[in-house]
């Protein structure tokens, strides 16, 4: 199954959200960091949801997270994705702190929570979007 | 004696339906309405206020105006009450303080839903629209399916223990002649063959969306008693919001619900272990199992060996959702969190039939809405 051909529904880009889908677009994983606390955000926002300050920049991501979570779709909530079922959805906690919902590879072992997760830019219904893979080279952190 | 904070007076319920044809919602909201406020032995024209619900499929906005105008109310206090499933139980405590503030006397709480073979759908612009559809998470059952994976990593718990919750259900639901699944009990291997929706949530595990409706009627503990009903009394309620999507959780495991039912509990004076009825929202099996969790009934983890350990019929040491809950009963939308409260306010007047708890003295009726992220909590008891 090729999951670039599904045809889905895009997502909805704001000014404001931009930088995010631009770098996705280019494979990359960047999300805001708040300059008065120090605390990485996601998803974007006006202001810092910890402190409330508007001094938010643009950061690219390492890429690196840990599984917290997971589910194999076998039915979809969108007829777009039946195509593709089923596929594997998961609860990524990025290295930077935010927890961010992503669409995850299928790999040579079935995945477990916890696993260690690495940013796979993979083009889904006809553009790249941050999907994650699990890290062969980590252990996995239960934590 | 308890301080009561207010009491339900009336309850109105509409019989499930898979779908309605050429039916508003308006005219079900009018229908349920009615029967509420003639169980509470009152006139439309005593009815002050007016709590509804956001989703009143023919009215985007303005609903509480257009619904009044429909009944031919014209309530000194009227709101909407956007809960998601914790709507229902919201309503109530949000009665009970507008009567206290004086702002009125009688409220009617009401929410119903038609059901068209083919849904409207509208476009709309959140974080969720565009950040988890995208990736493939379209709709509740992927985000509790997240949710019951957690649970199952964290503490081991195993798929049967889940599918007793929904065993239980439908065991419940077979003395509801009104429930969708009533003359169709399915036992924890019948839940486990169900089609495997979204990992690890079986299709049985998933409440069935039906068309109906519920109401309730709130007045002041001084006026019920000038009622003909044996009046139910609101005696502690608590609530929190913590997000709306699940990756932005702040637990996987437990959930606002904690704090909602300890606040409940302490204006109530109450301790869970009091309960006569456990009237737990259900829209899922795992939310059942986090709230009997985080409600302190057993330890965090161990809803599957407390399941094991005790017998959840209206006969039971822990009767629980004796109307069948909404696994068994069906969810008519936002109406579905409702039923838990009507169900508790039928067994706490003693009105519950064949299914009547013996002396059913205080009722826990939890909600709850989006990816267990709105929790509201009631402690009820009897007069
Ligand atoms: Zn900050």
């Amino acid at each position: 199954m090729d999951l670039d051909t599904l045809n889905i529904a895009g997502p909805t880009i704001t000014t404001l959200t931009a930088p995010f889908w631009d770098a996705a677009s280019r494979g990359r994983l960047c999300i805001q960091r708040c300059e008065a606390c120090d605390k990485a955000v996601f998803y974007p926002r006006p202001i810092c949801p910890h402190c409330w300050s508007r001094r938010l920049v643009w950061r690219d991501a390492s890429g690196k997270g840990r599984l917290k979570s997971f589910s194999l779709v076998h039915k979809p909530g969108h007829a777009g994705w039946v195509p593709a079922a089923p596929y594997l959805v998961g609860l990524v906690e990025l290295d930077e702190g935010p927890t961010m919902l992503s669409f995850i590879l299928t790999g040579a072992r079935a995945p477990e929570v916890g696993d260690p997760l690495l940013l796979a830019p993979t083009q889904i219904g006809g553009r790249m979007l941050p999907a994650f893979k699990i890290d062969p080279n980590q252990r996995r952190n239960v934590g | 004696m308890r301080r009561s904070n207010g009491a339900i007076a009336g309850i109105g319920e509409l019989k499930p339906q898979r779908l309605t044809a050429g039916v508003t919602t308006l005219e079900m909201i009018a229908e349920v309405s009615r029967l509420a406020v003639l169980d509470a032995g009152l006139e439309p024209g005593e009815i002050d206020g007016l709590l509804v619900g956001p989703q009143v499929g023919e009215t985007p906005q303005h609903v509480p105006a257009t619904i009044a105008e429909y009944l031919g109310l014209m309530p000194t206090m009227a709101n909407v009450v956007d809960l998601g499933g914790a709507s229902g139980a919201g309503m109530v405590w949000r009665a009970a303080a507008a009567i206290q503030a004086g702002m009125c006397e009688a409220v009617l709480c009401v929410l119903a839903n038609n059901r068209e073979e083919v849904p409207p759908r509208s476009p709309n612009r959140n974080p969720i629209r565009e950040f988890d559809v995208p990736f493939g998470a379209s709709g509740a059952n992927i985000s509790y399916a997240l949710l019951m994976q957690a649970h199952m990593a964290r503490y081991g718990s195993k798929a049967e223990d889940f599918a007793a919750i929904a065993a239980a259900a439908r065991a419940n639901a077979q003395l509801n002649p009104d429930a969708i699944f009533h003359g169709k009990p399915a036992g924890v291997e019948a839940v486990l063959a169900s089609p495997m929706i979204a990992s690890p949530l079986h299709l049985l595990e998933i409440v069935m969306p039906v068309a109906g409706g519920e109401a309730v009627v709130v007045v002041s503990a001084e006026r019920a008693r000038s009622l003909p009903r044996s009046p139910v009394h609101l005696l502690g309620a608590g609530e929190k919001v913590t997000h709306r999507a699940v990756s932005q959780a702040p637990c996987l495991t437990s959930g606002p619900l904690k704090s909602a039912m300890a606040r409940a509990f302490a204006q109530s004076g109450t301790t869970a272990g009091e309960m006569s009825l456990l009237s737990l929202y259900d829209c899922y099996t795992i939310m059942v199992a986090t709230t009997i969790e985080d409600a302190g009934i057993c330890a965090p983890g161990q809803f599957g060996s407390w399941l094991r350990d005790h017998d959840l019929s209206h006969q039971g040491d822990k009767p629980l959702n004796t109307h069948g809950g909404q696994l068994g009963f069906g969810q008519p939308d936002l109406a579905g969190g409702m039923t838990h409260v009507v169900e508790a306010v039928r067994q706490l007047r003693g009105e519950a039939g064949a299914r009547q708890i013996e002396n059913a003295r205080l009722a826990l009726v939890t909600g709850n809405g989006a990816t267990m992220s709105e929790a509201t909590a009631l402690v009820l008891g009897a007069s």
